[in-house]
């Protein structure tokens, strides 16, 4: 029981920060991104290449891991590198691609996201291959926090606690950004209404790009958490996609602590479906939580009527 | 070159080009005429696949399924079932706003595909389902003559499939849905219920979807849950935009260009990459897919031909 509250808030912490990405997006920019998994996957590839080089550039290539965790400084310095490529390439990809797409229907921007998430997904495949990749191979000895004989007991490892715990530093940084710098008001103004915001002086095109730098660096960093809890896998990102979207639409658009609700909640939906409908099933669980919202409360907990 | 096998390798390649074009055509249903963001055609196509499959198939002990009904009664069942599927996520995600049917469809397809690859006692789990009937086979053997028989056959469902769309898109529903399409709000003030036409223009999409998928079950003889991947999504799509959407004609060509694309650059993948490194040559294949789609979006969005400014066909001629 307890146990399958601790896998559902690790797994809810890397769809929360996803998802956070995503509904930002999705609100300034005004499109479905189906491209955000595919920021997650070359996010937590990108950290492994970052890694290589940082080690190799501190001699010896070794990481030496601070304990309890499985990695040392090294990887923290990866990920910084990894969330700056990354914003770097949303950035390339909006010049490329969405940036001359932007005055059409806003379908055709989906449909191009949709174009853009295969190849970015099959680029990676093609330079990283298909092997899982690691960023350490240390074992972990999982501490027991809760005896067994209590509610199942609960046993978690400190890279898991470490993961919740940096999940919401991330979205508190990400709210003081949004409530209190000029650059979270103004997008929060283009969010609400682009006209208004550019006749009261805002520089949407800034803001949109802001938008596309803080929500690839954000899915950035859920990769690279999703690769230290588990996996780094060409698909890890994809099969995360239909979670982020339940989550993101589940809190509400726009709304950032809905994502965050709703990545924890569909984490948690996830993890207890397991011994219901059985561990093969377990990526339908998100599409129930969509299903179900779209019916019931298609607005989501948090969403404005539109 | 022998004539026998280049023959049978065209009709091998005009079999696919046809199917995906009946699937193409289901797509520009949806999309080109009522700007419907369908991202689950793989899941229907998956859908009337294993419908028609287990309708038709032998009995098998270890599987539900296996009634040996006759092939056509199973491309009818296939149908059926891709539209009631298309019927429950249609009404769940058609009254919201558009790209919500994106995003449910996307869903709807990750989970046919966890189905087919979990549910073993009803798809054959990751094996898939074996010795699905091939019509004529017993009749012509496995030859340059069963090929084009069944080309003729596909050739024969595509010109129904062909002549029916163009029937309807012509007719007064067909004018309803381009006019949703345009302003939902227009359509609406003259008395015309969006959703209502939205549902029936995705479900019979879906069902030329699944009709689509079943031709494909009885011309490979098997299914696997990997032949429904969303890369196939992204083939049908790739084929309406390289095409042109709202115009069946552009979806047809679509589906012959972007298959000969692919065949072709898979052919030449396979001969440039060494052997251990076919796997990295087939993801680059799948990032061409991916950039023809964004350069078309981008340099011509109206695909090769475009729709047509076409009121009725009583006022051609007077619209100017």
């Amino acid at each position: 029981m307890l146990q399958l509250v601790a896998d559902g808030l690790i797994v809810g912490s890397v769809i929360a920060l996803g998802a956070v990405g995503l509904t930002l997006t999705y609100s300034i920019l005004r499109f479905a991104n189906f491209g955000q998994g595919e920021f997650m996957t070359w996010g937590a590839y990108l950290a492994v290449s970052a890694l290589t080089f940082v080690l190799a550039m501190t001699g010896g290539g070794v990481m030496q891991p601070i304990e309890p965790f499985s990695f040392g400084w090294q990887l923290l310095v990866a990920l910084i590198i990894a969330a700056v490529l990354t914003a770097l390439l949303a950035l390339l990809l909006d010049w490329l691609l969405f940036r001359r797409l932007r005055h059409g229907n806003a379908i055709t921007l989906v449909i191009a996201s949709f174009g853009a998430a295969l190849a970015l997904r099959n680029l990676l495949q093609f330079f990283y291959g298909t092997l899982p990749e690691y960023y350490s191979r240390e074992i972990q000895i999982s501490l027991r926090l809760v005896p067994r004989d209590v509610m199942g007991g609960l046993r978690i490892t400190p890279d898991q606690l470490l993961v919740i715990a940096l999940t919401g530093v991330v979205v508190v940084g990400l709210h003081l950004l949004l409530t209190r710098t000029t650059l979270g008001r103004a997008m929060r103004a283009t969010a609400m209404n682009p006209a208004l915001a550019r006749v009261a002086g805002v520089d949407v095109d800034a803001v949109v790009r802001a938008t596309w730098v803080i929500g690839a660096m954000l899915a950035a960093v859920a990769g690279v958490f999703a690769g230290i809890v588990g996996q780094i896998r060409p698909m890890l990102g994809f099969d995360l996609l239909l979670p982020l979207f339940a989550a993101a639409i589940l809190g509400g658009v726009g709304s950032v602590w809905g994502a965050v609700l709703g990545g924890f909640i569909v984490g948690l939906a996830e993890s207890f479906s397991v011994p219901i409908f059985g561990a093969e099933y377990r990526a339908a669980t998100a599409f129930l939580v969509l299903i179900a919202i779209l019916l019931l409360r298609p607005t989501g907990l948090f969403g404005e009527k539109r | 070159m022998e004539l026998a096998p280049l023959l049978s390798y065209i009709a091998f390649f005009l079999v696919f080009a046809g199917i995906f074009a009946v699937m193409a055509l289901g797509l520009n249903l949806q999309w080109g005429f009522c700007g419907l963001f369908n991202v689950g055609v793989a899941g229907f196509v998956a859908i009337g696949a294993y419908s028609s499959a287990l309708l038709t198939g032998p009995p098998e002990p270890e599987r539900f399924g296996g009634f040996g009904l006759p092939i056509l009664l199973g491309w009818i069942g296939a149908m059926l079932a891709s539209g009631v599927a298309a019927f429950i996520v249609g009404v769940a995600a058609l009254r919201l706003r558009e790209d919500y049917l994106a995003i449910t469809t996307f869903g709807i397809a990750v989970v046919i595909q966890l189905v087919a690859l979990n549910a073993q006692t009803i798809t054959g789990g990751p094996f898939g389902v074996q010795s699905i009937p091939r019509p004529f086979f017993e009749l012509l053997g496995s030859g340059l003559a069963w090929n084009l028989a069944y080309l003729g056959l596909v050739a024969t469902v595509l010109a129904l499939t062909w002549w029916a769309l163009e029937r309807l898109v012509a007719s007064p529903w067909g004018r309803v849905l381009r006019a949703i399409r345009e302003d939902e709000q227009a359509a609406a003030s003259l008395g015309k219920r969006a959703a209502a036409f939205r549902l029936q223009s995705f479900v019979l999409g879906c069902m030329l979807m699944g009709l689509g998928g079943a031709l494909y079950a009885h011309f490979v003889g098997y299914i696997a849950p990997e032949d429904f991947l969303p890369i196939l999504t992204f083939q049908i799509w790739a084929m309406l935009i390289v095409g042109g959407s709202g115009n069946n004609l552009g979806a047809v060509a679509g589906a012959l260009i972007v298959w000969a694309i692919w065949s072709v650059s898979g052919g030449l993948l396979r001969e440039v990459m060494p052997q251990a490194e076919q796997a990295r040559g087939a993801a680059l294949q799948v990032v061409l897919i991916g950039v023809l789609i964004s350069a078309i979006l981008v340099a011509r969005p109206r695909g090769l031909f475009g729709e047509r400014a076409r009121v009725s066909r009583h006022a051609d001629g007077h619209d100017g």
